[in-house]
Parts: structure tokens; sequence; C-alpha cells
């Protein structure tokens, strides 16, 4: 599907594409992150918010991450300190690099981030006020698990484009908020948008891909509709709570000492190849 | 005190001139308790004379400097000190057994040890590993979930302090009885659901919210644990060896960095120095700290930017003993004096008096001694990472320690007084256990026995609160805390700690404190026995060893009595199977109103697998394949979860043949590198039924033995062989076609006992081929999941 990028944000090489995996206090997933990214060959560097204030510009990037962790403690609210604090300080290259339609990912804490930034779901573009929260999770408390995710993208998400659809992939959580819902009153009508612009992307299942329909373990956390992952209306904006980064190697999977056969890559390699290729593909 | 014995307003705000120099024997011991020293009287007349021959009277803070610096928890008397024990003197448990073994064998990759805040053992590639365990009972008694996360807090900046990065942590727990009747409980005692449910948050708190994966623990309830919670929190660390700096000198400047500095945990040292009360509760919460783990991640990271541009010239955690034990050991460690202006020193709020500011144990805060020519470059890291600091003093020639407060002089110690600590002289004695042996016919229902066995709270799955735990961030868990579709109990942790290697670290523990009761000889023996079989379960080798030590008051001449039995343990075992000891750490006085603790020596045992594809997991693999038992069973059921579930404790404690043992574990080894052992599981608590349940109930494959085939000595029981937790065993699947191969390589130490098969039971004939267990493992897997599935 046709992506219009504006800005010479495509590279033609994986070399020569430039991932930014943006850290502050308490962000604690960026390095494995970054690894994920090197790994696939792309220049990926780490950096705290303050070095980007005082000496960078995040437009000298292909890609923005959010990785993991809890940023600032998330001490009022998963995600909502950073996001303001971002911005606040970097909000004029935000906005350019989202015009710009340049990817950014956000996981576990860079999903709630995104939310909390507004630009999750982003129906219209960036919201003021999310339409969506991610909160405590039910059964209430930290999970740390691996659970199976639903590709339920008709082709939108440039993070996914490349799964086929409803391929079922095996990835960790861990977290203690990551409900996913919409304000009661809107859920049907704002769930009908996001199927309808096909901002939907994984939904919890169990293993053989039956949904999970809100019972858990299969989905971990209560969220609604079984959401684990969505897109802005552009699919340029990707966020989702499992962590990709930690299904990247086959001796990160749980059962490895279990199988015959040992493929080299998890199926967190999925997501950021498909993004990787969706930037490297054409100029 | 009487007034008479201040003497006001000759110093600093808020500093007293305490009268001492004159004071009178009951003067002494008044001033000793008014200022909560916590310091026997002999020392407080070595104190005395000190001042006497200075000729004149100490400030309140340099009483406070003398009372932490030469408190249990920081100098560690009753391991430094002298014993009498059977006859004989002992001058230092410490260095006579644990640092003993060390030292003999003499192991090229121990790179530093005992010296340092955490061990460290060389790893690969120039890298090495660091660890360290630490224990935080009394605060986490006093506030569960404060206590436990600061203890963690804690233990990582340890590891911070020999400049390495956390990549694991672990956690070992013991709680009372969950059931525990409430009318029973006695005032100041918090009942062990609040303690357990705290305890248990604040380690995943601290721990997730650092983003250091907490992969190993155990959780064990014992009575005694009721009114001594014993929390043992440890950290490894990964550092480059090259950049391990440690060469401070005269001139260098003293700065802090991190957290400020309040009123929370004054007098933590003196408080874990003495045993808990009911009133402990509020005479002592100020000595619990509060956490704030953001603070401490963000510390971490400008710690690994300044080591590995070589900015500072040393590093120490203000822990136990505030800025008073960080400051003081550093010029004494690298024989220096110091100069410090409290002043300097960032608060959390006003109103601190001087000896509150030095001696706080405020949490998230790291010292560091830095070259004049690099406190720019120092200062800019922590500020690009939001970490405050403040240079508060130098290092100096002269060894004397100085403390000025707004300009004028609070204290002025020579540090060799401060450090020459007074050795004590204490007593030991060992009385052998008074427990018999029961009396009892075998029970007709097996089944059942091992269905209640496997929901027996120290066997049951701990997984309610494991999950609790995130175990895979940083993404490098290559064997996790389950294993299996139904997730069984694994043996060790494995990590993966360098991108450019496949070189994998084995994290394992061993603790069996209900031993302890009957002979903390055999106690000990199998807490080191079982921590290193489990690190061989997974393919570990070239083992360090850790040693915790949670006992009661020392002063008591038996409880020294069971430390002195566990320490020779420590040293016999350990030479044995040549696994030194790189770090430990002790905690005595846990007595409470419900009684001592009973004695818990934790083994952690740290490992090497040489190549990580080989590492192997507990849950069964494939129908067909053999099953064998590894080791000799024994008559051994003393302290065993089976006699503990019959109401009784036992004599017949289980004992170890470590030349036996380690040949072998030797083998094994070889089998294991040679692709031979599909799947492995340790015997421990309940004996070989238990292991036999967790290997099958975890992939859900089934498993038939036949306990005829079981080595034994002379057993005619099949609840005995069951159930008996006999040392250095193992139950190993094997496929058949390297059959063989394996029996050629184990000759005589392995016995095929059984088979994996393609049902969903366990089923076990007995002696008289009878079949004396037969379970369906939904059933085995329900009774394992249920008792603490709803606690956490």
């Amino acid at each position: 599907m046709e992506k219009n990028f504006k800005h010479g944000g495509l590279k033609t090489k994986t070399e020569d594409i430039k991932i930014c995996v943006l850290r502050v206090g308490g962000t604690n997933c960026d390095a494995e992150t970054a690894r994920a990214f090197q790994e696939l060959g792309a220049q990926t560097e780490i950096k705290h918010i303050n070095e980007l204030i005082k000496h960078g510009n995040l437009l000298d990037y292909n890609m923005l991450v959010l990785p993991g962790g809890f940023s600032f403690g998330d001490y009022v609210r998963s995600g909502v300190i950073f996001a303001r604090s971002l911005n606040a300080k970097l909000g004029k290259q935000m906005s350019q690099f989202i015009d710009e339609s340049r990817p950014i990912l956000g996981i576990c804490n860079g999903f709630q981030i995104l939310v909390e930034y507004g630009l999750l779901p982003g129906f219209e573009g960036a919201d003021q006020y999310s339409q969506a929260t991610l909160t405590t999770n039910i059964p209430q408390g930290f999970k740390c698990k691996w659970v199976y995710l639903k590709n339920e993208n008709k082709g939108n998400c440039l993070f996914t484009n490349k799964i086929s659809q409803n391929k079922i992939l095996k990835i960790p959580i861990a977290h203690g908020e990551g409900r996913f819902l919409f304000s009661v009153e809107k859920e049907k009508q704002l769930l009908e948008k996001l199927v309808d612009n096909d901002m939907l992307v994984f939904r919890y299942c169990n293993e053989d891909g039956i949904l999970a329909n809100g019972v858990y373990p299969a989905n971990p956390n209560g969220a609604y509709h079984d959401i684990a992952g969505i897109c802005n209306k552009d699919g340029t904006i990707f966020g989702l709570m499992p962590h990709p980064e930690r299904a990247m190697y086959w001796w990160q999977e749980p059962d490895w000492t279990n199988k015959t056969h040992i493929t080299s890559y998890g199926d967190g390699k999925l997501i950021f190849e498909n993004i990787i290729s969706n930037i490297s593909k054409k100029q | 005190m009487t007034s008479a014995l201040y003497i006001r307003s000759v110093m600093a705000n808020n500093v007293l001139e305490v009268a001492l120099a004159k004071a009178t024997d009951t003067e002494l011991v008044e001033i000793n308790s008014k200022l909560a020293l916590g310091l026997s009287f002999d020392e407080m007349k070595v104190v005395q004379t000190y001042f006497k021959n200075e000729n004149r009277n100490p400030s309140d803070v340099e009483l406070q400097i003398i009372s932490q610096t030469w408190s249990e928890h920081c100098c560690h008397k009753t391991f430094r000190g002298k014993i009498f024990f059977d006859g004989k003197e002992i001058n230092s448990l410490f260095k006579t057994y644990i640092a003993k073994v060390t030292k003999e064998l003499n192991a090229p990759w121990c790179f530093s040890v005992f010296e340092d805040n955490a061990g460290i053992v060389k790893f690969d590639k120039g890298y090495g590993i660091a660890a360290k365990v630490e224990t935080h009972n009394h605060p986490s008694a006093v506030e569960p979930f404060g206590g436990a996360a600061t203890g963690v807090g804690g233990v990582i900046r340890d590891i911070l302090g020999v400049w390495a990065d956390p990549i694991a942590c672990t956690d070992v727990l013991g709680f009372g009885p969950l059931d525990f009747d409430y009318n029973k409980l006695p005032a100041g005692i918090k009942h062990s659901k609040y303690v357990y449910r705290g305890v248990t948050a604040g380690i995943s708190a601290y721990g997730n919210n650092m983003g250091i994966p907490i992969v190993n623990g155990a959780i064990y309830f014992d009575e005694s644990y009721t009114g001594n919670v014993t929390v043992f929190c440890g950290c490894v660390g990964l550092l480059p060896l090259n950049k391990y700096v440690k060469n401070a000198q005269a001139g260098d400047c003293i700065v802090m960095a991190g957290g400020k500095t309040g009123r929370d945990g004054i007098h933590g040292v003196t408080f874990a120095s003495a045993e808990l009360t009911e009133k402990s509760e509020e005479v002592n919460r100020p000595a619990v700290q509060i956490a704030d783990p953001i603070e401490e991640e963000k510390l971490k990271r400008a710690i690994i930017i300044i080591r590995d541009r070589q900015l500072a010239s040393a590093t120490t955690d203000l822990g136990g003993g505030g800025l008073s034990s960080g400051v003081g050991e550093t010029a004494e460690r690298y024989g220096c004096g110091v100069t410090v202006e409290l002043s300097k020193v960032p608060l959390k709020y006003q109103g601190l008096a001087p000896w509150e500011i030095y001696i706080s144990e405020s949490q998230e805060r790291q010292l560091f001694a830095v070259p004049p020519e690099n406190l720019d470059a120092v200062l800019a890291i922590f500020e690009q990472e939001e970490v405050e600091t403040a240079i508060i003093g130098q290092l100096t020639k002269e060894r004397r320690l100085k403390l000025i407060y707004k300009n004028i002089p609070v204290a002025d110690l020579d540090m060799a007084f401060l450090f020459n600590t007074y050795t004590t002289i204490k007593t030991a004695t060992f009385k052998p256990a008074a427990f018999v042996e029961p009396d009892f016919v075998e029970p007709t229902n097996l089944t059942q026995i091992l269905l209640q066995l496997l929901g027996a709270p120290n066997i049951a799955s701990k997984e309610s609160v494991v999950r609790t735990y995130d175990h895979e961030v940083k993404g490098n868990t290559v064997l996790k805390p389950f294993q299996g579709k139904y997730a069984g109990p694994n043996d060790a942790a494995v990590l993966k700690p360098l991108e450019n290697s496949w070189k994998g670290l084995a994290i394992s523990c061993g603790m069996n404190p209900n031993y302890g009761k009957i002979d903390s000889y055999w106690m000990a023996a199998s807490a080191i026995d079982e921590a290193i079989r489990n690190n061989l379960a997974v393919g570990g080798r070239r083992i360090a060893l850790l040693d915790n030590f949670t006992w009661g008051n020392p002063e008591k001449a038996e409880r020294l009595g069971s430390l002195v039995r566990a320490c020779q343990a420590c040293y016999d075992i350990a030479k044995a199977y040549r696994t030194p000891f790189i770090s430990g750490k002790d905690s005595f006085y846990n007595e409470s109103p419900t009684g001592p603790v009973t004695p818990t020596l934790l083994i952690t045992a740290i490992g090497v697998v040489p190549d990580l594809r080989s590492t192997v997991s507990m849950e069964l693999k494939t129908p067909g394949n053999l099953l064998y038992i590894l080791g000799n069973t024994y008559s051994e059921m003393g302290g065993s979860e089976y006699y503990k579930l019959k109401g009784y404790i036992g004599s017949s404690v289980p004992k170890l043949q470590t030349s036996k043992a380690r040949k072998n574990y030797y083998n094994f080894t070889k089998a294991l590198d040679q692709g031979m052992v599909k799947s492995c599981h340790d015997l421990s608590e309940g004996g070989l039924a238990v292991t036999a349940a967790e290997m099958a109930l975890a992939s859900n494959i089934g498993m038939t033995l036949d306990l005829k085939a079981v080595p034994n000595k002379a057993i005619t029981r099949n609840d005995f062989i069951l159930f008996s937790e006999s040392n250095s065993r193992f139950l190993i699947e094997v496929s058949q076609k390297d059959r063989y191969d394996f029996e050629a390589l184990m000759k005589n130490s392995c016995a095929m006992i059984g088979e994996v098969i393609d049902t969903k039971k366990l089923q076990i004939h007995g002696l008289n081929n009878t079949l004396i267990v037969d379970a369906e493992l939904s059933e085995l897997r329900a009774a394992w999941k249920k008792t603490l599935s709803m606690e956490a």
C-alpha cells in the first residue's frame, strides 16, 4: 500500500536508516529494543531526551521508538509525564515528524505514552485528549507472561502489513496497566471507527488463534475487545503492550529447550523487520 | 539523660557536647541508651578512654559515628571476633571457615572476593560477574513493602559499587504460615499474610521499576518466621574488568549523588543489630527507608557512563550506616583521612541535626571519589541524567575523620581508633537436638500423601508471586523461572550476559532451614549441595558460592554454637566441592516476641554454562525416553516435608558424601554436554515423588516409575523411598538411543527406574509390585497450583 512519505524519510539501504530510541529516567527496555533494530542492520541510537533537547534534532531520524519501562516512575498515570514533556520540549519537532509520516513505535510504556500524547488512537491526527486509556489490569497486578496475538490489521499498519492477516504471534507481556479501554458510552462507536479505519492491529487470543473474548489468561489484562495493539489512521504510529524485543531471538522463547527444530528468530522480529523494509523500500 | 551530661551550644547548631570523659559507669550506660548507640559497656569504656586521652568530651556526632562504625551490621563483630567453642578458641569464624575455603582453593577465576561491596568472578571476553546477596529482615518486619523494596535497592547499589551493571536480581523469602491464628499473634507482630503481600509487592515494585529481571528465588514458610520475616535480596552484575577502578587518593573530591537525605533510615544499622520487640513498630519505624526506584535507575545510568569513561577513582553505595559508613570506609580503604562539610548534603527538609545527616540511610544515594580534574565531566553526566549531586568533601593525607557543619568542626576522630574495632569474645555451645525419630505405619494411600505434599506451602507453586516479577526485562533470560507449557519450577535461571558470546550464567540457590532444627551442620551442608546441584542441573559449573546467615542473638551461647557448626560445614563442603565463597552477609538478632528465627543459611550459587545452547530444562520431553535416578536414597526423613506433613521433625537429617557426589556430578555434566540429558530435575523437598510429579505436570507428559529399581540403603518402606530428601540426587530423562552410552558414562551411580509414557498420568510401582501412586497429571497440577494461587 502506498504511503506518502513527504520528507526524505525513506532510505534505500537499511544501513542508512537512523532510528532514535528515546529514553528518560525510568525507561528500561531501551537496550534490548535498540538491539533488535541493530540486529536488522539499522543505525540505532539510544538518546536521553535531554541530549535531544540540547544538541539533537528528532528530524535527524527516520523513526522514533518509545521503549518500555516506568518513565518518571509512572507515578501520576502511566506514560503521562513523558508524553507531556515530549510535547512541551520537542512538540514542534514531533509535529513535523508526524506530518512527514515518519513512523513512531511505542512498546508497553511507549504505547501508554503515545496514548497519553493523543497520538493513539489518533482518529483525526493527534487528539488533544486521548480517546482511549491503558489502565490497571484485571485481574489486578503486574503480570509477566507469554501471550498469543492475532494480527487483525488489513494492511494499513506499516509495522505489520507484511505479516499475513490472522497470523498468530507469540510474544511476552510484562505490565500492570495494560487494559485498553475506550470511554464506556462511546466504546461501540469508537471501536467501529477503529476497525473501519483499519487501526486495529493485535488482539489477544489463545494458542489456536481463538480470540480471548475478554477472558483471562488468554486476555491477560481485561483489555476491551482483546485489544493488544493499535495504529493511527495513517498506519505510521503503532503502539502495543507486548514486548516484541523480548521475542527477537530463539533463545528468548520460553519453550526453546523443548523444541527439536529451532528457528533463528522469534515472532517479535516480524514487526521490526516489517517497518524496516517499509522505510527502506522506496525513495 | 540528666542534663548535666549535655554541655550545650559550645558547638554548632544542633550539636551537643556529651560529658563522657568524666562520666561514671552508670552514666556511661545512660549515655549509651539515651543516644541509642547500641554499644556494649566494654566498648563505652574504650570510647571513654579515647576521649580522656584526647583531653576532651566528644560531640554527639562523634559518638554516633563510633556507634555506626562499630555496629554488628557494619563491622561483623560475631564473624570477626573470638569465640570459645568446644574447648577451643576460634579466632574469627570468617577467617577460620569461610574465607579459608576461598584462600585454599585459590581459584584463578576469582577476581575480587570479600573486599568490596560484591564478589567478582571472571566471566568471558574480559568481562566479570559481580554478585551480592543482602539481608533486609528487620526493616521488612516493621514495614514489609518499604523494607523489602529498599533491600532490593540496596543490593543493586552494592553491585553498582563495584562498577558493575546490574543484570539480574534474586530473592529468597521466609514467612510464617499464612493461616496463622490471629488470636495467637503477639502484640507488635504483623500477620504473615500482610507481611507476605507487602514484601513480595515491594520486591516486584523495585525490580520492575529499575528494569532488572528477578530471575531466581524461593519462598519458605516456617513458624519461626512469623515474627522474624526473612528477606534475602540478591543482585548480579556485569562489568568490563579493565574498568574496575579503585585507586582513590588524598586530594580526590568526595561527591555524593542521587536522592536527598532525610530522617528515614536513622539508626538502621543499630536497629538491625538488636532484637525486635513489640515496640519496634513505633520506635523503629524511622529506621526503615523510603524507596524510589526511578531515582536509582537514573543513578545507575550515570554510574555506568562514569565507569566507561573512567572518571572516578572509587565508588561505594550509601546503605547501612549512610554517609558515615561510606565516607569512613572509603577513607580507610585508601589509607587516607577525610574532611566533610555536612551542610553541603542536599536535604529532603530542614531541621536535621548534623549527626542525623551523617548517619541517615536515605535510599538511592551513592558516593564517589573523583580526581579534581574530572569533576566537571562527572557533574555534567549527572546533570544530563537529572541526578542531584553535591561535592561534600575531600580525601586528606592526615589520617583523621573531620566533619564540619557550617564552618564549625563537629567531629575530629583518629581513623586508626575508629577502624581498629574492639574484638569481642563470645562463648558458644552446641547440644544435639532432642528430636526422636517417629514411629508410624506406612500410610495406605500414598497418592493422597503426594497430593498433600504438592500442596504443602514449601512445595506448592509460587507462580502467583513470581509472575508479578518481571523476569524477562533486558531480554537476556534464557532459562526462565517456569518451564514447560504448564509452568513447572526450574532448578536455576540461565542468562545470556554478553551479545557476542554463547556463554551462559546459571544462578541457583539452596536453603533448608528445617534441617537446622536437627543439626545446623547438615543444614548448611545440604544448602550448599542443593544450590550446587540446582546449578548443575541446567548445565552450570565452575561454581562460586555466596553465604547469607540469618540467625538469632549471638550473645546466646547455643545460637552461636549452631552458627559455628554451620560455618564448619561451609568449610568442609565447599572445600570438597571446590566451590569458593566470594561474598556473604550475616543478619543477627532475629528474635521477636514469637521467639528466635530458626537458623537459616541461604547459599546462592553462580555458575557458568560454557555454551547455553546445551542448557537443559526440567520438564519431560518425549514419551519413550528412559528415566534414571542419580545417587543413593537413604532413610533420611528428618526435617523432611513428609515428616512435617505428619507433624514430626525427626532426627535422621539428610547427610552428604561429597567424594561420591562430586564424581557423580562430574559424570553428569559430561553426559549433559554430550546432549544425552533431555531433562533433569533435582530431588529436594518432597523427594523423588514430588520431583517426578513436577517434571510430568510441567509438560503434561506421563511417567511410570518402579521403586524396586531405586538404589537405596536397606529401605523397606515405599513412603521413605518416595519422600526421602537425601542429597546429591537427580531424576534424569535419557533417550533410548543414548541408553548404553549414558550408562557407560555414569557407571554405577545411575539406575534406570522408569519411562516417560504417552499418558497423562504419574504411576509409581512399589516394592511389592503394586501400584502405589496413580494420579492424573491434571490432579497433581491442581494440588500444586492451588495453595498459593490466590495469595498474591
